[in-house]
């Protein structure tokens, strides 16, 4: 699939700041590190807003006719994209609430605070939840079409959040001991979910060119396109890494997304780290930003058999069972076939 | 009813008629224009309903060219349409035809994700999922003499390897044709249920080709002559 920055921005921020709210949340509920006081929960709510207002302006972006954006809201019951607008713009009423409430009121422990920052958090991991959707729902893109994928989107979101929690608390050197603690566990749980995904992701897909054109009867390839130069499908669909270039980005991902981050974190429980503790969640978001792109580049959509581009390019595969090794990277200007001898 | 395509895969020829024929009448018809982009120029590209490709099945001797036209199959199971958080796609109860309102799509793109055919192409200069509309506007059509009231695409034909009718109607040419020769769906795995149905090539015996001749000498002197000169 295209990797568009619209919608690899739109996952990681928004995820990441409706993460940030549920954290806060359950910092708040149950006295993490003896809760946030009114002034950090203003803080730490105004940056999760900033962050899912970044996601959400940044997935307009990728519109081509945005003037009819609004009408994005009205199939929620059959659409997992509409369904995600439809979360998402309800969250913004209730999450400014409960910031203006705790801002005025200086209380976030009382039970209005409570139950606000609760509604928020239900409704960003409810967001979160659709927005997985949106791809697991997928039946024409195997890579997508998994519960791994929600899974996925929860954990990340999650550490992303506890992250950003845990490294503000270290450069104000408040008690950070289980915030942490939660964010290191968020990072590990996160960084096994994607193991189990890049596997599951590696095995051969069902659908080939044969049950694709119904031809059975022998071997089938591709004499010819029928169009000279790309196409919409091409554009959307047909980008592809190869293996090598796949494992290089899943190092990247793993050091710079996890274990950077939680190093620094770790280290932040002996050192006082002050400003550096930015680095944590700055380096979680990179390597999560590469883990996004991955997450978009390795999807294959079932249309790219009917090019001729089998799953070749599919990591972590057999080479025997590639279908066509040489399809990985498609030659950049095709030949017109008035110039083909 | 349920309208839809039978596509002889044993006939056609992959002449691409049909594809210019639904461009010509698509280019001034319902959800027009289909913007090309670049047309006269190195890279001209620009959104087709419908696109034939070619495929070789078989090793040779025994093998054979099977070209393949593809355009929206207007799915029973359409989750193009499921999918759409505008309702700017919607499938027609009444004939099952499925279309994209162009006045309520934001061209998300998301529907394209969930076709597996290929089938709809977004418009860049408009900003809209654009798609086979079945020609809607031609089958319809009062206006037009009742042999004419087809598609676009079924007309220009050459070679009658298409055919339009009710797929619902188990006594309809297409869905006789579809009992007598076999036809099928593509990709019936994942479910779409899609309501154009293919004809598969018909099975002939392989071309000997150990018995041909060594070229005579003249035929090689000429083939030479023919070449250099070509140059
Ligand atoms: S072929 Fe694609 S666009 Fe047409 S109805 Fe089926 S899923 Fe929708
Ligand atoms: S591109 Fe248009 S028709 Fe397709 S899902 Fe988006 S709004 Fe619906």
């Amino acid at each position: 699939m295209n990797p568009s920055l619209a919608v690899i921005f739109l996952t990681l921020f928004s995820g990441s700041g409706f993460g940030l709210m549920a954290i806060v949340a359950l910092v708040n509920d149950f006295h993490i590190d003896g809760g946030l006081s009114p002034l950090r929960t203003v803080v730490a709510v105004v940056l999760a807003l900033i962050l899912v207002t970044i996601g959400m302006v940044s997935s307009t972006a990728h519109l081509a006719n945005p003037k009819n954006a609004w009408r994005a809201f009205t199939r929620w019951r059959t659409s997992w994209l509409a369904r995600e607008g439809v979360f998402a713009v309800l969250f913004y009423p209730v999450a400014i609430t409960y910031l203006g409430w705790v801002f005025f009121t200086n209380k976030d422990q009382d039970s209005v605070a409570l139950v606000l920052g609760n509604a928020s958090a239900v409704l960003a991991l409810v967001t979160i939840f659709c927005q997985g959707m949106i791809y697991a729902c997928l039946r024409t893109i195997r890579q997508w079409h998994t519960p791994l994928v929600p899974a996925n989107f929860y954990v990340l979101g999650l550490a992303l959040g506890a992250t950003l929690l845990a490294s503000i608390r270290l450069m104000l050197a408040g008690p950070d001991r289980t915030l942490i603690g939660i964010a290191l566990s968020f990072l590990l749980a996160a960084a096994i979910m994607k193991a189990i995904y890049y596997f599951w992701i590696g095995r051969p897909s069902g659908t080939t060119l044969q049950t694709a054109t119904g031809l059975s009867r022998g071997k089938v390839r591709l004499l010819d396109q029928g169009h000279t130069f790309g196409t919409f499908l091409t554009r959307e669909f047909s980008n592809s890494i190869t293996p090598i270039a796949a494992v290089r980005f899943k190092v990247v991902v793993y050091v710079v997304g996890f274990m950077i981050p939680a190093g620094l974190l770790a280290l932040g429980l002996y050192e006082p780290l002050g400003i550096l503790a930015i680095l944590a969640p700055l380096s979680a978001f990179i390597g999560i930003g590469v883990e996004r792109y991955l997450f978009f580049v390795e999807a294959q959509h079932v249309v790219n058999l009917y090019h001729g581009r089998a799953p070749a390019s599919m990591p972590m595969m057999h080479p025997n069972l590639r279908a066509n090794p040489t399809a990985e990277q498609p030659p950049r200007r095709l030949v017109p076939s008035y110039q083909k001898r | 009813m349920r309208l839809g395509l039978v596509i002889d895969l044993d006939t056609c020829v992959g002449c691409h008629a049909c594809a210019t024929a639904c461009k010509e009448w698509n280019a001034s018809s319902i959800t027009a224009p289909l913007t090309d982009y670049d047309p006269y120029g190195q890279e001209p590209s620009g959104v087709w309903f419908n696109r034939v490709r070619h495929y070789e099945v078989g090793e040779y001797p025994n093998n054979k060219t099977i070209n393949f036209p593809m355009s929206c199959m207007h799915c029973e199971n359409a989750e193009c349409v499921t999918v759409c958080p505008t309702g700017a796609s919607y499938k027609r109860p009444e004939d099952g035809i499925v279309l994209v309102d162009q006045d309520k799509c934001m061209g998300c793109n998301y529907c394209s994700w969930a076709c597996p055919y290929g089938a709809r192409e977004l418009d860049h200069e408009s900003g809209t999922m654009k798609k086979c509309t079945l020609c809607v506007d031609r089958i319809y059509d009062q206006e037009l003499p009742v042999e004419e009231r087809q598609p676009a695409c079924v007309l220009a034909c050459p070679a009658h390897a298409r055919l339009f009718g009710d797929l619902d109607d188990a006594e309809s040419t297409v869905s006789r044709t579809v009992r007598d020769r076999g036809g099928y769906a593509l990709m019936p795995e994942l479910n779409y249920n899609p309501t154009n149905q293919y004809l598969p090539p018909r099975v002939r015996p392989a071309i000997a080709t150990n018995d041909l001749a060594r070229p005579s000498l003249a035929r090689k002197v000429k083939e030479w002559v023919n070449r250099v000169v070509e140059r």
